[in-house]
């Protein structure tokens, strides 16, 4: 079997060494009715490459890349085009099968791009320091609702309704099993919601989302400024980190944690993961945060060097007394994420987010052309919000027969709710073309 | 010894005394060269992307327009595939060589999977397209569950946990379910016992539950009397690693099983140590139910730096009604998610991230199982039991094993044959980084005194193995002579980095780079070391 190097001298070998004449002696602590005789039924034995891969392909095949024609879909995770570079560079032994860098004298290159990662983050949400990546940003706002907890000591947190719903149900999930309250807002499709009245001395945070899952863009400082009136916090999510490039960052408007999702930069579709959770916050509250964190430091010879710190926050030193029980982050998606972010620099990375901006604003407008579909957003960046005379969901099916991607109703995410059945989200980035806007134009006046 | 720094210029090994080479001009050590971070490197010029000039358009911005620069460095292209490539040689790795870090199961990592894992229909695709588009990646999520059920012999498995710890919290969660359902969520007690993961207490802890420690034998396994003793109405749940963190099998683990169930309690069991026992026992016929299971350790799948993991969660008949959403199910249209329910009060459990799970590690977890298939895993978990007991009868010559018999997939010792040397075990590990080996975990599983804990793993040639015995026997024999204490607590010297100043990390954070964390160039100062 080609992974796995011993051969049968070699085994025997060994046994003598071990003073042992099978190895079924080293497994005799194994109760004897759990000791399997021979192989597990019911699974295929081992195959070659060819064999593997020819089978997954085939899996791969019944699938309908996003690449393969027109591409409106997002609500939490972006087609965005990726450079070449960033996979190649991802895939070099030295990070790829390396682990969590315990050993830092050898596990310099992990952290130093996680430090340049924090960096990054902390510049591109105006907050002042990051950590080394969570799982995902839906995990990621569910800790951000505990940090806040820590940070307050209160337990009761206000969901927008412009949160996404699965990262609501995900804060909503934790809040039950956890021990607090999340009082979740109705459906904000128009962005108009106003929570600023309710906070109260109970409120620990307001977690809110900018752009909102229905797209809206928002001035936020009015609701930071209602939230430290109450002595609570306001958690900023960013689905669409791209976003950031164009729009005033939430650190500016008075955000205190800012949990962002990382896939848009060198991370890619994937079905859903893995992703990369980011994780910001004022320097006050870094020894409530979650997660690991890179620290500057020097060595034996005064050279600058760095180290995983501040982890007496972490479960591996505190145990029960954690400020979380996170262990592995999302590493070499954070290093997907700060290669892609490193070559685009200022300069790319601006004009990406506006040409991500200008490409929904012509999506938008062609939209609109159509008969009986409404766009209810004034204010967006890449994805608005439509209104059609008809239940989305089944126009979403129709449009993918004629093979337009054509964006997710709002069903999917809230079902059993009139109020939304009819809205499709829909989502353009800078891998859209004139073409393929036409082209979903042309299919949605034709299956309305 | 002082030293002077200068930081912003990146080069201060120039000035260095490590390593036994004399300083170079440059601070750089042959193919070892010295790495300024890239916002020391930025010309507002350079961009490593072409894109075109975004056409002119009113903008819907509401006025949100970002006044001012973020302060992003500008790379070309060749500029960041080399600081990439310099940092990537700055990093200890498996395709290297034994990185035998006890618990983390760092075993070889298949090209064949990364290939897999990038197909167009796997890699680009998305969570919420029609899911008529993509019935091959559920029907791959549910052909891997299958794989880990029938492996496990268990009914039932959640697959959208992101790494262990999630799993944990996964199964941790689905017992609360499962006792609020019972009415019986008075039960607040979670035994743990004092050798697990940290990760199991502080999951415990954050649910609410109360964590009661159980102590450990004499010979490393759980002392299954305190246990007992421990049992009651009050109790929630047991979370019991097998094989356990001190590389050894549960024995009276069925009969703790039949404990636990008989006060009406669960039985976790981490399955951090899974690849001990991968295809040659079935957790199912332990009595367990419910047990988290890392892709990344038994499955390969790769540890990136840190993640991304993956922790699908083997449930019990008693469990299985609260995994969390989603879940595959398949009717007479085909694959799909149950995506959404009502009010999570109108669900079992609720949802723990959002979308379907880790699905890059799904497709190279599977593409791991299916090219050892049934019969290789079983050769998998007995070569890994095989290596780690062929390392602990070597290594026992000069080392001092912390317990008798044998282990199972890694080896533990305890720091007594460095008594009255000198020499920790900080600086044994140390000193094993010059010899070119990554060290084991140290100071862990923390009933042992200065714990090395072993794990080679299944994928390392017997060659290999040899080198690092006789590499690790040389080092205990000359820690013994009492003569290389300084060169002990030196090491390593060889490294990218001599050791780091870990406290002053901790006492005067510094976690971002800033213009300010620079003097100005023609200003050397001095550091630390003074």
């Amino acid at each position: 079997m080609r992974y796995l190097p011993l051969t049968d001298a070699d085994r025997s070998e060994m046994l003598s060494v071990i003073g042992v004449r099978s190895v079924d002696e080293l497994f005799r602590d194994v109760p004897e009715a759990a000791r399997l005789k021979g192989k597990i039924d019911g699974l295929a034995d081992h195959m070659g490459e060819l064999e593997v891969d020819r089978a997954l392909s085939a899996m791969a095949a019944k699938n309908r890349a996003a690449g393969a024609g027109p591409f409106f879909v997002g609500a939490g995770a972006y087609k965005h085009h990726v450079p070449s570079s960033v996979d190649h560079l991802i895939q070099r032994g030295e990070f790829l099968t390396s682990y969590t860098p315990y050993q830092p004298e050898i596990t310099q290159g992990t952290l130093q791009y996680l430090f340049e990662f924090q960096t990054q983050i902390a510049l591109l949400t105006g907050m002042d320091v990051a950590n080394a990546s969570m799982y995902d940003a839906s995990t990621g706002a569910a800790e951000a609702v505990l940090m806040a907890n820590r940070v307050t000591r209160r337990a009761k947190a206000i969901l927008s309704g412009g949160l996404h719903p699965q990262y609501r149900a995900v804060i909503e999930t934790t809040a039950r099993w956890q021990g607090f309250t999340a009082v979740g807002a109705a459906p904000d499709a128009t962005g108009i919601e106003d929570l600023a009245a309710q906070v109260d001395k109970d409120t620990s945070c307001v977690v809110v989302q900018n752009p909102s899952v229905f797209g809206h863009v928002r001035d936020l400082s009015p609701l930071a400024k209602a939230c430290h009136d109450a002595g609570a916090l306001l958690i900023v999510v960013v689905t669409e980190i791209v976003s950031l490039g164009l729009l005033t960052p939430p650190g500016e408007m008075g955000a205190d944690i800012v949990v962002a999702e990382g896939q848009s930069l060198g991370v890619g579709l994937n079905f859903g993961g893995p992703y990369v959770g980011l994780f910001a916050t004022r320097d006050k509250f870094v020894r409530q945060m979650p997660g690991r964190l890179v620290g500057e430091t020097v060595d034996a010879d005064g050279q600058r060097g760095f180290v995983l710190t501040l982890s007496t926050r972490e479960q591996h030193i505190r145990r029960e007394k954690a400020t979380s029980n996170i262990c592995t982050n999302s590493g070499l998606c954070a290093l997907a994420f700060t290669i892609h972010l490193t070559l685009l620099g200022e300069a790319g990375f601006t004009r990406l987010a506006a040409l991500n901006h200008t490409t929904a604003v012509k999506t938008a407008d062609a939209l609109a052309q159509v008969k009986g579909v409404s766009v209810l957003n004034s204010a967006f960046f890449n994805e608005f919000t439509v209104r059609l005379p008809k239940p989305a969901a089944p126009v979403v099916e129709r449009l993918a027969a004629k093979g337009v991607l054509g964006g997710v109703p709002v069903s999917r995410l809230i079902p059993d709710d009139p109020a939304v059945a009819d809205l499709l989200l829909v989502a353009a980035t800078e891998t859209v073309t004139d073409a393929d806007i036409a082209a979903f134009a042309r299919a949605l006046q034709e299956v309305l | 010894m002082v030293q002077s720094l200068d930081r912003s210029q990146g080069r201060s090994g120039a000035l260095s005394a490590s390593g036994t080479t004399a300083p170079t001009f440059t601070g750089n050590r042959a193919l070892q060269l010295e790495e300024k971070l890239i916002f020391e490197m930025g010309q507002p010029g350079r961009c490593g992307v072409d894109l075109p000039e975004p056409p002119k358009v009113a903008d819907r911005l509401n006025g949100l327009r970002r006044r001012g620069a973020i302060g992003l460095p500008g790379l070309a292209e060749p500029q960041v595939v080399q600081h990439y490539t310099r940092l990537s040689q700055k990093n200890y790795a498996i395709d290297m060589g034994l990185y035998p870090l006890g618990s983390c199961t760092m075993k070889h990592n298949p090209r064949l999977n990364e290939k897999i894992a990038r197909l167009p229909g796997f890699a680009d695709v998305h969570p919420l397209q029609p899911q008529s588009t993509v019935q091959g990646a559920f029907e791959l999520i549910d052909e891997l569950a299958r794989w880990l059920k029938t492996l496990t012999g268990m009914p039932a498995v959640a697959m959208s946990p992101a790494a262990g710890a999630h799993g944990e919290m996964c199964g941790m969660m689905a017992i609360a379910a499962a006792l609020h359902a019972r009415g019986e969520s008075q039960r607040k007690t979670v035994l743990v016992p004092e050798s697990a993961h940290g990760t199991n207490p502080a999951t415990a802890a954050a649910l609410g539950f109360v964590v009661k420690p159980i102590p450990a034998t004499d010979d490393g396994h759980v002392d299954v009397a305190a246990l007992k003793a421990a049992l009651g109405p009050d109790v929630a749940a047991i979370m019991l690693t097998n094989p356990n963190t001190c590389g050894l099998f549960e024995r009276d683990i069925r009969d703790v099983a039949d404990a636990v169930h008989a006060v009406g309690a669960y039985f976790y069991c981490d399955g951090a140590n899974y690849n001990a026992i991968v295809g040659r026992v079935r957790p199912g016929d332990l009595g367990v139910d419910c047990m988290h299971i890392n892709l990344h350790k038994t499955f390969s799948t790769p540890h990136g730096g840190g993640g991304p993991g993956s922790g699908p969660v083997v449930l019990s008949d008693r469990l299985a009604a609260y995994a969390p959403r989603p879940w595959i199910v398949r009717d007479a249209q085909g694959w799909r998610a149950a995506e959404e329910g009502a009010s999570v009060d109108g669900q079992p459990l609720g949802r723990l991230k959002a979308f379907h799970g880790q699905m890059g590690m799904f497709t190279r977890a599977l593409a791991y199982m299916m090219s050892h298939g049934s019969d290789g895993l079983k050769q998998v978990a007995e070569d890994a039991v095989l290596s780690a007991n062929y390392v602990m009868a070597r290594l026992s010559v000069e080392m001092t094993p912390a317990f008798g018999g044998p282990c199972m997939h890694e080896a533990l010792f305890d720091d007594s044959f460095l008594k009255d040397t000198g020499v920790s075990t900080l600086d044994f590990a140390k000193a094993m980084i010059d010899e070119g080996f990554h060290p084991m975990t140290m100071y862990f599983p923390l009933v042992v005194h200065g714990a090395l804990l072993i794990e080679p793993t299944e994928t390392q040639p017997k060659e290999s193995l040899d080198q690092f015995c006789d590499a690790l026997l040389h080092l205990a024999r000359k820690a013994k002579t009492g003569t290389a204490v300084e060169e002990f607590r030196a090491a390593p010297t060889m490294a990218p980095r001599r050791r780091l100043d870990e406290t002053l990390a901790a006492r005067k954070p510094v976690l971002r780079w800033k213009p300010s964390n620079n003097p100005p160039t023609d200003a050397p100062t001095r550091q630390a070391a003074e």
